[in-house]
């Protein structure tokens, strides 16, 4: 694995006295794809939450190309290159779908965004998306499946070096889980390193390089697809005793 | 400043306006028609101020009242001390106000938004209950402030007021436009619509918000400053009234939260037939119908006059 | 030291009475979240009653009270129907809801205005110009009967909702939404009748206010800053909690009332709010 893009030591999170993550240590390579399995409540939204920024880990830490970024709040993070997709859609709801993308290219990525560049930047997110011929809808009329694209989109808009997709294709139908998996390829083949969260196993298991399993905020196996679905713990984790 | 055409043609208005406002003072003489006028002016103001958090941004602001009594206690007290121009005392009404919109967002922001609509509640009565108490402002009796009998330029000192408040009018219009379409206006229009979302965007909610608020409070204490001097008498009662906070609300959710002509359109519709009910029927009914039509139109046509024109529009191109 | 513990136990008895104005916010606000700023208003709309009922016919301000709170109980009901069909359902509340009660608020108030004028208004019974001697304090009793009804009626609500089935299913609308899909609960029902029940109450807490001074429209206003911040610092619908931060408002007003001037009373509540809501929003009771 080349120098770690994101590493995550020691990290813990309790609310009130329930422990919600345990210690997690994570590392994740460059152009990596990785995906984040467990059953339900076992922490993967609360990990990706103290990636993103929206919740500060009580202990561990953050790193991000070898910086620190434990105590950023989110917006601080987006800038540096974390971009998220929320697991329930969050357009911006007055904007159309060119103007939802105008936020993070005139924002997380403005330092990196050519002045006046920013409509032909958001055009080619949109081609890259699919969403090209609605850029100019208003973004609260999409079908689902657009905007799920849309929340792809917008993260991509941000520039990320590495972004993290929150189940992404949850009530998609077959093709449309390959859609979204194509554009997540494509975008991984220009560089950017991949965190997906994913019921769908179909899913994860064609894309993801790595996979890590969370059990009730610890984490169980890391591993190769095919040597986590012969690990005999994350089969009692998913399965029960 | 004159990038495009619609810029062009809002600059070409606001001159046309201030230079009929100037011609006005020329031909009319009756103070009854500046009077009129300049209590829809100052409503104007305080509209547009209200909108830039409560419709840009999505805070509701209940204490508009505490802002613009503020306002102008502070003309007021720094009357009294040091006799200060009125160009003077209104930037100082601004400052304060700002200071004050600055340190509410920043005591409440982080929390939900609807922390910040109670706390500018509070706010309005803690004030309140000082200015009562302060000695200095004339406390509860209230404080009379005496206006130059002969001004340069104009035939009377209300005919000077109305062209000053007519320019601070024009001027919040233009600072309010220019926010509403800039960078800073999208940040917050993100801020409004999903603040988790906008934050993972790279927008810094907290400095934007505290934006808004500081800009909202010094547009506020701008519209307070004068009015002292244009009732010449002040007491708590008549600075802090609620009224005031109601009309602030009512006319952007009456014209038209999301757009920036929205406030106008309802100060001028809501301003101007108040101004009509007040003289022919009652202010107390005049109350009544800002607050049955501010009911009616959050829960039937939430977009405002603005949206139902948009609607219409799109309709008809159809 | 007299004046001191007069103070004291005066601001126990009005306490009391806070909380009773308090109690229905504690749920429609603290509970439903439903951020309802015409509470006091229908407070005041329930002294107006007590009073149109007490000086006709000579009726008991608190009988007035309580035989109006049924038909409070509907008419909070249908505002909640409007509430929800035009802003919870389409995710509206946060500006047009907040909005929309501050309309409320007001159209009360003016048409109290328009229809009984700006007078102080009071209520007479028998009972309430007399004391009761307790030895060392002295109690005037249009103080003392508020305050025992206060805590009746205070008590009851918080009996019914951590006893009764529809009453945990008010909790659980706010904590817990599978639980209250297990239980079989339509929440939109569940949230009607919690804030027609939170109606209810300024019924006989408007009538209670009546008996403790004279009343006019624009009243409420004050009540408002009472109230949320006795919300507040309960800790968001705890009910114990807002009885204790209740009394500790009416308290801490009594001695400011007395110690520095009655003017200086209304800055008590709000100050306090402030104060909470900037150091530890969760309230002094609330969980972190």
């Amino acid at each position: 694995m080349s120098a770690p893009i994101l590493k995550v030591s020691g990290v813990s999170k309790r609310f009130g006295g329930f422990t919600a993550l345990d210690g997690i240590d994570l590392e994740l390579g460059a152009n990596e794809r990785l995906g984040l399995i467990g059953p339900n409540g076992s922490g993967k939204t609360t990990l990706i939450n103290c990636i993103s920024g929206a919740l500060i880990n009580d202990t561990g830490s953050i790193v991000f190309e070898g910086e620190d970024i434990t105590r950023l709040p989110p917006h601080q993070r987006a800038a540096r290159g974390v971009a998220r997709s929320f697991q329930i859609p969050k357009p911006f709801r007055s904007m159309t779908v060119l103007e939802n993308l105008r936020v993070p290219l005139e924002y997380a990525a403005r330092g990196r965004t050519g002045r006046g560049k920013i409509n032909s930047d958001a055009m080619e997110v949109l081609e890259l998306i699919g969403l090209n011929n609605r850029a100019n809808e208003s973004s609260a009329g999409l079908t689902q499946v657009d905007m799920r694209k849309l929340e792809l989109a917008r993260a991509l808009a941000a520039k990320p070096k590495l972004l993290v997709s929150d189940e992404a294709m949850a009530g998609l139908s077959s093709a449309e889980v390959d859609e979204i998996l194509e554009i997540l390829l494509a975008l991984n083949a220009r560089g950017v390193a991949v965190i997906m969260i994913e019921h769908i196993m179909r899913a994860v298991m064609g894309f993801a390089q790595r996979l890590v399993v969370l059990d009730a905020g610890r984490k169980i196996a890391d591993g190769t697809p095919e040597d986590i679905i012969r690990n005999p713990d994350v089969e009692r984790a998913y399965l029960g005793e | 400043m004159l990038k495009t055409r619609a810029d062009k043609i809002f600059w070409a208005v606001l001159a046309a306006v201030f230079l009929g406002g100037l011609a006005l003072t020329e031909l009319v003489a009756n103070e009854y028609y500046y009077t009129a006028i300049y209590a829809i002016l100052q409503a104007t103001i305080m509209a547009v101020a209200w909108n830039i958090l409560g419709g840009f941004t999505g805070y509701v602001n209940f204490g508009s009242a505490a802002f613009f009594a503020i306002g102008a206690y502070t003309a007021v007290a720094l009357d009294k001390w040091l006799g200060l121009p009125l160009p003077f005392l209104i930037a100082a009404s601004a400052a304060v106000c700002g200071l004050m919109g600055l340190g509410v967002g920043y005591l409440t922001l982080r929390l939900k938004g609807v922390y910040f609509a109670i706390a500018t509640l509070a706010m309005a009565i803690v004030l309140e209950t000082f200015v009562t108490n302060w000695e200095y402002v004339g406390a509860a009796r209230g404080v009379y402030i005496l206006t130059p009998e002969k001004v340069p330029f104009f035939r009377s000192y209300i005919q000077l007021l109305f062209v000053v408040m007519l320019a601070l009018t024009l001027g919040s219009i233009a600072i309010s436009r220019a926010l509403n379409s800039s960078r800073i206006g999208r940040g917050l229009a993100a801020i409004r619509d999903d603040e988790v979302a906008a934050e993972c965007a790279g927008v810094p909610t907290l400095r934007l918000k505290l934006i808004s608020t500081t800009v909202m409070g010094a547009m506020m204490g701008v519209a307070g400053a004068p009015y002292p001097f244009f009732v010449t008498f002040v007491d708590p009662l008549s600075a802090f009234n609620l009224f005031v906070a109601v009309n602030a609300i009512a006319m952007p959710m009456i014209g038209g939260t999301a757009h920036w002509i929205g406030p106008v359109i309802g100060a001028l519709v809501i301003g101007g037939a108040q101004e009509a009910i007040t003289v022919t029927i009652s202010s107390e009914l005049n109350v009544l119908v800002v607050g049955l039509m501010l009911v009616l139109f959050i829960t039937l046509a939430p977009q405002g006059i603005v949206g139902l024109v948009q609607k219409w529009m799109k309709r008809r191109k159809r | 030291m007299d004046l001191f513990v007069n103070a004291i136990v005066a601001g126990i008895l009005l306490g009391a009475f806070y909380a009773a104005v308090s109690v229905g916010l504690s749920i429609s606000f603290g509970q439903l979240d439903i951020v309802n700023i015409a509470h006091p208003a229908f407070v005041i709309v329930g002294s107006y009653i007590a009073w149109i009922l007490n000086s006709r016919y000579g009726l008991d301000p608190v009988l007035v009270g309580v035989l109006a709170a049924p038909i409070f109980f509907i008419v909070g009901a249908l505002i909640y129907r409007i509430y929800y069909a035009a802003f919870e359902r389409t995710g509206q509340e946060s500006l047009s809801g907040l909005a929309f009660f501050f309309g409320v608020m007001f159209i009360i108030e003016v048409v109290l205005i328009l229809v009984y004028g700006v007078d102080y208004r009071l209520v007479s019974a028998g009972y309430l110009s007399k004391n009761v001697d307790l030895g060392f304090v002295g109690l005037p009793l249009r103080l003392v009967v508020p305050f025992l009804v206060a805590s009746a009626m205070t008590g009851a609500v918080w009996l019914y909702l951590s006893r009764t089935f529809t009453g945990r299913a008010i909790l659980a609308v706010a904590q817990d939404r599978l639980a209250l899909q297990l239980m079989g609960a339509d929440p939109v029902r569940i949230k009607q009748f919690a804030f027609g029940l939170a109606i209810a109450t300024t019924a006989i807490a408007g009538a209670l206010l009546i008996m403790i001074g004279p009343v006019e429209p624009s009243l409420g206003r004050v009540y408002i800053g009472r109230a949320f911040a006795i919300v507040v610092l309960g800790g968001m619908g705890s009910i114990p909690g807002m009885v204790i931060a209740a009394l500790l408002i009416g308290v801490l007003e009594s001695l400011v009332s007395s110690f520095a001037g009655p003017s200086w009373a209304p800055a008590v509540a709000f100050g306090a709010l402030l104060i909470t809501l900037a150091v530890r929003p969760s309230g002094l009771f609330g969980r972190a």
